[in-house]
């Protein structure tokens, strides 16, 4: 399974692709897509670029546990998350 | 301090205004990110994971108060109240906004700061002995050079569109303090037997995926040729450096394919040409204007014992222990260097928050400092202070959580941003920094084992040094999870070497293990007061292979 993931161009925050086809900070508000829809998806998601709405998007692997959406790497975990060694910024601070 | 003429000033406030424009532009969908990337990148402006990242230029690690007090003050307003210290001597704000840079880039301007030449493939900041002014075993000002290398590549039109970065690092004792050798162009002021100074040439240095040092190409380049002797090293790599491949591109693969008698050839004859044309010739009443902005400051007359400072140190332990480590000997009787480290146990190698740099910048005007250096080991220090402030210096630094001991000392952990916010790294960094100083903390310890230089990097990229750590961490990637290997006998000094890797990787939890084993065989195995890289010299991997990888 995929995620939809980007920095939003203004500010440069992590944004994640959504069924409401539009971006949303949190990794749990993403739509899931199975790996197959994933480059349709991508593409779709990539027209924002165009839109100066984001900049880089790409899809990453992710599993979802009880409801949960959960990234596969670390990368992707601190991206969601934020430093792993500063807790008191990035999304997790909120 | 150099301080900048009309043309600088001009130069910097337009490039400002240029990109608030270009950031406009972007914003408003006239130009692609294809368009504007290269263009962000010209200001120092990344893209990292979670946000755009801003590289500060601090041109030989030299900041003022007023500039301090900016950074401080920019830190706080437009990112996230700290900011971090790059073995650039870079500062990077790691939560910029693209609508904010604009801004940013007008106040760096008021404080004759910017961003340029951080990024790209050209001439980057030239880098200096943090000592510059002060050592006690200095030829002269290595800035002085520096400034003079600064402007003359800034902007030049030959030089913008170089196959790769380019990076040019100036010292003027035989100690290294800067890793010089790790250098594109590695510059060193020398004496001949006359005792005029010349300047020692290597090239071909660096790190990252093939990492060498520098070979020398000019044993003793005349002082008022040296930038065509530079001049002629960039025309010969314009020329004939690879442009097909990234990771063939840096002047040090073109070196080692041509030979360094075959580079030296080259550069030779180009030289011989730009010398007959007269061309770039330093006049001396040139290099007398740029020395006088490094004249330094009047030191009075204070030799003989200082009694305060010593009834000081035999009052405090504490501070008497962060003497021993981080205060250094100046040129000047009655004078010292200070060293701020910024790695306390536990925290991020090379931050330092908004406050501290506006405490910093406090105390510098209180004790009429004018200057604090950024060191490439990600700590700052103090130039020249009298023996007889020490102790009111180092209270006031501890304050502000800067009086760390622990300067050259196995806690003073070289770590590159890593995966916690790089957006190229395969691994993190700064968690193992952090660890692997908690584990060593105690300073008994600490002073026990000695000098002790830990480097880390998240990725082959080498930002973080590894290949120059006495012990050297570099994270890779296994299938999605991060890993480690780690080398052993590197060393950015005077004796500078680069380290080997020992053998296959370990997990997060089993690099720290591996490096208290690395450093329990160098107890049981070190002669009294050797240091761990001459045991390592000595004994050779062998039986710290054994000891790591034995079942
Ligand atoms: S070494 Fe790699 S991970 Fe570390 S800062 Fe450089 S590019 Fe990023």
């Amino acid at each position: 399974m995929k995620v939809i993931t980007a920095n939003e161009l203004t500010f440069g925050d992590v944004v994640y692709w959504t069924k409401a086809h539009d971006w949303q900070p949190s990794l749990q508000q993403a739509q899931v897509l199975d790996d197959g829809d994933a480059d349709g998806a991508l593409e779709l998601a990539a027209e924002s670029v165009n839109r100066c709405e984001v900049v880089a998007p790409y899809a990453f692997p992710v599993r979802v546990e009880h409801g949960r959406i959960l990234a596969l790497s670390a990368r992707e975990q601190i991206r969601a998350r934020g430093p792993s060694v500063r807790l008191d910024v990035g999304k997790q601070a909120a | 301090m150099y301080r900048y003429d009309d043309f600088d000033a001009r130069l910097v406030g337009e490039r400002a205004e240029q990109f608030r424009s270009q950031v406009l532009r972007r914003l408003a969908g006239e130009l692609s990110e294809d368009e504007f990337k290269p263009l962000r990148l010209q200001n120092g402006l990344y893209l990292q994971l979670h946000s755009y990242m801003l590289r500060i230029a601090v041109p030989y690690g030299t900041l003022s108060a007023n500039q301090m007090r900016k950074l401080g003050s920019i830190s706080r307003r437009f990112s996230k109240g700290y900011g971090h210290f790059t073995t650039r001597t870079n500062l990077q704000l790691h939560w910029t906004r693209l609508i904010d840079v604009p801004d940013i880039l007008r106040e760096l301007a008021e404080v004759e700061m910017h961003c340029m030449q951080t990024s790209g493939n050209n001439v980057r900041n030239v880098t200096a002995d943090p000592f510059a002014g002060a050592a006690a075993d200095e030829i002269e000002d290595p800035r002085i050079l520096c400034e003079i290398i600064r402007q003359w590549s800034t902007l030049h039109p030959e030089f913008s569109f170089l196959p790769r970065k380019f990076k040019i690092c100036v010292i003027a004792s035989p100690h290294d303090r800067a890793a010089l050798l790790s250098h594109d162009i590695a510059v060193q002021a020398v004496r001949n037997s006359d005792g005029e100074t010349g300047y020692r040439v290597s090239v071909g240095g660096g790190l990252g995926r093939t990492p060498y040092l520098a070979l020398e190409v000019g044993s003793f380049v005349p002082k008022r040729h040296i930038l065509a002797f530079i001049e002629a090293i960039l025309r010969v790599y314009n020329e004939a450096g690879r442009r097909d491949n990234l990771w063939k591109a840096r002047v040090k693969i073109l070196v080692h394919q041509l030979g360094i008698d075959e580079m030296r050839r080259r550069v030779e004859a180009e030289f011989a040409e730009i010398r007959e044309s007269g061309m770039l010739e330093l006049p001396p009443a040139e290099i007398e204007r740029i020395s006088e902005y490094f004249a330094p400051p009047d030191f009075e007359d204070l030799s003989g014992e200082c009694p305060e400072f010593e009834s000081a140190k035999r009052q405090s332990k504490q501070f008497a222990a962060w003497v021993k480590t981080n205060v250094h000997d100046h040129k000047a009787p009655g004078y010292a260097l200070a060293t701020i480290s910024l790695k306390p146990i536990g925290l991020t190698p090379g931050d330092c928050s908004s406050q501290q740099m506006e405490g910093l910048a406090d105390i510098m005007e209180s004790f009429g400092f004018t200057e604090i250096r950024v060191t490439y080991e990600q700590n700052l220090l103090f130039p020249h202070v009298r023996q007889k402030d020490l102790f009111r210096l180092w209270q006031q630094l501890d304050a502000l959580g800067l009086a760390t001991a622990n300067h050259g000392l196995v806690t003073d952990i070289i770590a590159c941003p890593g995966l916690d916010y790089c957006d190229l790294a395969n691994a993190r960094s700064i968690p193992i920094a952090q660890e692997i100083a908690r584990r060593f903390a105690d300073p008994g310890l600490q002073a026990e084992l000695g000098e002790l230089k830990i480097k880390i990097s998240g990725c082959i990229n080498a930002c973080g040094h590894h290949h120059l750590g006495h012990i050297g961490i570099l994270g890779v990637d296994r299938k999605g999870v991060e890993n480690y290997q780690i080398l052993l006998g590197g060393s950015g000094a005077e004796d500078a070497t680069l380290a080997e890797i020992l053998g296959p990787g370990f997990d997060s939890e089993g690099i720290i293990g591996a490096v208290e084993n690395v450093i329990e065989t160098f107890r049981q195995t070190r002669k009294p007061g050797e240091r761990f890289l001459d045991t390592y010299r000595r004994i050779g991997a062998a039986p710290f292979k054994e000891r790591l990888y034995a079942h």
